[in-house]
């Protein structure tokens, strides 16, 4: 029997924590005695087949039989100590795994083209005109129906896409390098704003803007690269948090370091001035030209967590418009999926709630690796998508920590005494406490080729945390 | 009219929701009001009251739900704004008090030197919090109810394992290094140590060692099934007993419990005896066989525990005696409280808030009236037919789970009992109305002031018949409690109470009435 630690407890200070009924912490605080209050909710919303999942596991812990404890710190330590690092630009036959000129790879867990959303659809038919395999968007959405097209998401091949997310074979795509592991991820090059592919537009106007960033743009970009040498994409992103920016919804100050990065070596290059000032003006008048750079960054940072035993960590969070899909770090080729999202969004002039698609893209990387909506708190100048005030969005960065198994070791947020971002959504937390993941993310249009109509927040479906949570209880306890 | 809202993801504590029901209840115009959360159990009763609704599909646990039936629709929207008001009470305050932790587990997280856990959350879900918190290494109070015997014994065990102590489950009151926890009063520290399986016994013995001039070393909650149940088997008494006999500043350690278990009564005697100090036991409802038992003191009342305890302890002999005025002066009194009582008026009716102090009455007087009808009688063949109506000499408990199904319990609320009282004025035969009153922290801010109207209609009831209505009372409570004790007995004596300084006294005070009576 081990010693009585009441006696102790005689000796020490009174120092309560009151998980329920507040008015008892009430009378405790007016006698100076200290005391934290629990904002108690019931655990998985009271679901009762949780809670008895919950009881399996945790005497699964108990027991020995699973230390799910040390297979999260090594997942968290690897992604700690992951480098993200751009590398070079490629085109995607060449460099990208598995990819052929009849795949098309977006955003998300898997889907069929029956059952694509409008975006995606509308993604899809661009990209097999760019290709050439079509020319018109009727013959391209036959051809996409005809099952001679391969869909595949961008995250089984190493690939994270923004908003419907598509990448065919000729595109050019940013490679980087997870240095400390030696594993790449790959993302298209960031198209600007307005009627772009990724929001499902593909008039002509899209597609030439397509065709001049893979001709001229990307070009360009590579050969300033290739003179700076490897770029450390964890410093940039630090630095980011630094000046405004979260990292998903707002990449401006990503974006101005980027070029401020490349501008000695741009202006060096033996290139008309023109194409160079046109290379400038693309990235000066695109805010968001970075998240297409912190998106592989995350994606390569966290894919080294893929396939701990034990591990409880989301390492992938990823929505199609269709469905919404996470997958774990003990389970990594499983998706747990769920039905996407409507965002609750700030609308653009001239659009409402009624014109949105539901929750789409891979950028929700981002808040896997610990920032985007979990940096929140970085990001005064974009408060009024979380409330309105920045201390709404300290709030709301502060709520993340309780989903998460680490302090960012790198990533900061001033506004927070420099504390580290939440970092490592753990599905066993996420479904105890049913405080789900905070998404920053852009509205598509719900109708092919229209475009962006908002941007705000979402919450994802608490069903494919429960199932994860459901199927990993199954597997380990 | 009526509207039903639902809100999704708005979860409030169900005390803190019962009590805004009961205020808004209480506005001018309003038929019926119920904020509460979406469980199952809440949406049933919503439907069987008439008040449920399509609005109600999906609801959660997690939901908060507003129904309110008023006359017309200004009413219902002052309803609800008052709503708004009392839940942004709870959210000032949290603002007021910085961030607060989403579960138990930041919290611990947070505050590393925590080292008590207050566990009120509904019973299905109490468990886990109380097996997190002492995986976490922190001490326990558990002040839910119904928590399943097989949790409690397991939860014992693990925190034994752990040198923890867990107060509970279903534990009310404790005092922890002079911090009064949950339901307790403001009590100065002292040389007694109290163990305590029941928690109005433990106010009624700790306020009692206050107004005796001494004081409380510890005051610990066991849970009523610690010494009843033989599977926990005194977990936390053995353990506390253990911890208050090594403890120097506890000078006397006072049991107080229900009869226990015979297997597990013994284990505890026997560990007693090897406290190497002064033991005093009061075992609720039991006949004392033998006074003394080497270093064991048997008490016959609560009252008397205090006491005996507050002489052994200061190294003093005992002196056994019922009032604290004389004979004479206690004649007196009863009787200027019997003359008027009519010869119709016969019976005893006891409303108590404290399931202790009710025992301590039941079990007191059921012999010499004849029987005493209750819900825990002495004889089963007195079981109240029917809760909630008072036969012959009846005595009940209004905070048993029966009265207090989605309704605050009446020491935060007295509500339950004045209307008890209100239905109960009527009833020609009553002669006798026999009261507690427990202050403290968590208590009503003035139950005496609130049972005063209830106390003064059932008088003025039985003088329109002609005749009189004694009515008695004990105040359990001291003057250091933001309540007040001389006001509360102020407040109750101002409507014709006889106050008794202790429940004890009060209901020894009845008995002689109640001879009084039987003798003419």
């Amino acid at each position: 029997m081990s010693t009585n630690k009441l006696n102790d407890l005689f000796q020490q200070d009174l120092n309560v924590v009151n998980v329920g009924l507040e008015k008892f912490a009430d009378s405790l605080r007016s006698l100076g005695t200290k005391t934290t209050q629990v904002d108690w909710k019931p655990p998985a919303g009271g679901n009762a087949e949780l809670i008895k999942l919950f009881d399996r596991l945790e005497a699964a812990e108990a027991s020995g039989k699973l230390d799910r404890a040390a297979a999260n710190k090594e997942a968290i330590d690897r992604v700690q100590a992951g480098k993200p690092t751009l590398m070079d630009i490629g085109i995607a036959k060449d460099v990208v795994p598995g990819m052929h000129k009849k795949l098309i790879l977006h955003a998300g867990p898997p889907v069929t083209w029956e059952n694509m959303s409008g975006p995606l659809r509308g993604a899809v038919m661009g990209g097999l005109m760019y290709e050439g395999l079509a020319s018109t968007p009727d013959e391209a959405a036959k051809l996409a129906a005809s099952g001679e097209i391969e869909f595949d998401p961008c995250h089984h091949h190493s690939a994270v896409g923004p908003m419907a997310g598509v990448m065919t074979a000729g595109m050019p795509v940013w490679i980087m390098e997870n240095a400390t592991y030696g594993n790449k991820a790959y993302c298209t090059l960031n198209e600007g704003l307005g009627k772009v592919l990724r929001y499902g537009a593909n008039s002509q106007e899209v597609l030439d803007r397509l065709k001049w960033m893979a001709d001229e743009l990307a070009p360009i970009l590579r050969a300033a690269l290739k003179a700076h040498g490897p770029l450390d994409m964890k410093n940039l992103i630090a630095q980011v948090l630094q000046m405004g920016d979260e990292g998903h919804n707002r990449n401006r100050a990503g974006t101005s370091l980027y070029i401020r990065e490349m501008a000695p070596y741009l202006v060096m290059l033996d290139e008309p001035k023109e194409k160079i000032a046109r290379v400038f003006k693309f990235m000066n008048d695109n805010d968001h030209f970075f998240l297409n750079l912190t998106m592989p960054a995350a994606k390569c940072t966290v894919d080294a967590t893929a396939g701990i035993e034990g591990s409880s960590y989301i390492y992938a969070m990823a929505r199609n418009g269709t469905e919404f899909g996470i997958r774990i770090s003990s389970m990594p080729d499983r998706w747990f999926t769920a039905q996407a999202s409507i965002v609750d969004g700030l609308y653009l002039p001239g659009f409402t709630a009624d014109d949105a698609a539901r929750d789409i893209g891979d950028s929700v990387i981002t808040e896997t690796s610990g920032i985007g909506g979990f940096a929140m708190a970085a990001a005064p100048a974009i408060v009024k998508f979380v409330g309105g005030t920045p201390a709404d969005a300290v709030n709301f960065t502060r709520q993340m920590y309780e989903i998460t198994m680490a302090e960012n070791s790198t990533y900061q947020i001033p506004a927070m005494d420099f504390r580290g971002t939440p970092t490592g959504i753990d599905v066993v937390k996420v479904v105890d406490t049913g405080i789900l993941p905070a998404i920053n993310t852009g509205i598509a249009h719900k109708d092919p080729g229209v475009g962006m109509v908002g941007a705000g927040l979402v919450k994802p479906p608490e069903k494919c945390f429960q199932d994860a949570f459901k199927a990993f209880v199954e597997k380990y306890a | 009219m009526k509207r039903i809202i639902l809100r999704k993801d708005s979860y409030y504590d169900s005390v803190f929701l019962m009590l805004i029901s009961s205020n808004i209840k209480k506005m001018k115009g309003i038929s019926e009001a119920v904020v509460a959360m979406g469980t199952e159990m809440n949406v049933d009763l919503l439907n069987d009251m008439g008040m449920g609704g399509p609005e109600l599909k999906g609801a959660t646990a997690n939901d908060l739900i507003i129904a309110v039936e008023a006359a017309d629709k200004q009413t219902i929207e002052a309803a609800e704004t008052t709503v708004d008001e009392k839940l942004r009470e709870k959210a000032d305050d949290s603002s007021a008090s910085g961030w607060r932790p989403g579960s138990a587990a930041a919290a611990y997280e947070a505050v590393p030197d925590s080292n008590m856990v207050i566990v009120a959350v509904p019973g299905q879900y109490a468990a886990r919090e109380v097996r997190k918190a002492l995986q976490a290494d922190k001490h326990v109070m558990l002040f839910s109810d119904n928590v399943s015997p097989e949790d409690e014994v397991a939860l014992k065990k693990l925190a034994k394992q752990r040198g923890l102590l867990m107060m509970g489950a279903d534990c009310g009151t404790a005092i922890i290094n002079g911090k009064p926890l949950c339901f307790a009063n403001v009590v100065p520290r002292g040389p007694v140590g109290i163990i305590s399986a029941a928690g109005t016994g433990l106010q009624e013995v700790s306020t009692l060692v206050a107004r005796a001039g001494s004081g409380v070393s510890q005051g610990i909650g066991t849970g009523g099934r610690d010494l009843k149940s033989e599977d926990v088997g005194g977990i936390t008494t053995l353990m506390a007993a253990e911890a208050l006999a090594a403890d120097p500043q506890t000078k006397v350690i006072t049991v107080i419990s229900k009869p226990p278990a015979p297997s597990v009564a013994d284990k505890v005697i026997a560990a007693l005896k090897k406290a190497g100090k002064p033991v005093v036991v009061h075992l609720i409802g039991r006949t004392i066989e033998k006074s003394v038992d080497g270093n064991i003191n048997y008490a016959h009342n609560l009252e008397e525990a205090a006491r005996m305890a507050v002489a052994l302890a200061a190294g003093e002999n005992y002196h056994s005696r019922v009032f604290d005025v004389d004979d004479d002066a206690i004649d007196a009194i009863v009787e200027r409280e019997t003359e008027g009582i009519s010869s119709q008026q016969k019976y005893l009716r006891g409303y108590f808030t404290g399931g202790t102090l009710t025992d301590e009455a039941v079990f007191l007087l059921d012999a010499q009236l004849g029987g005493i009808h209750s819900l825990e009688p002495v004889d089963p063949a007195n079981q109240l037919k029917d809760p909630h109506r008072s036969q012959e000499h009846t005595v009940v408990d209004l905070g048993e789970d029966v009265f207090t199904v989605g309704r605050p319990h009446p020491m935060i609320d007295p509500s339950i009992r004045t209307e008890r009282m209100d239905k109960e004025s009527n009833d020609a035969e009553i002669a006798v109305v026999l009261l507690d009153c427990v202050i403290g922290y968590s208590s009503h801010p003035d139950p005496a002031g609130a049972m005063v109207p209830a106390i003064k209609r059932m008088k003025a009831a039985a003088e329109k018949r002609g005749g009189y209505l004694a009515v008695v009372a004990g105040v359990t409570g001291t003057e250091g409690d933001f309540q007040n004790l001389s006001a509360q007995r102020q407040t109750l004596e101002s409507a014709g109470v006889v106050v008794m300084p202790s429940n004890h006294q009060a209901v020894q005070f009845v008995g002689r009435v109640m001879a009084k009576l039987a003798a003419r």
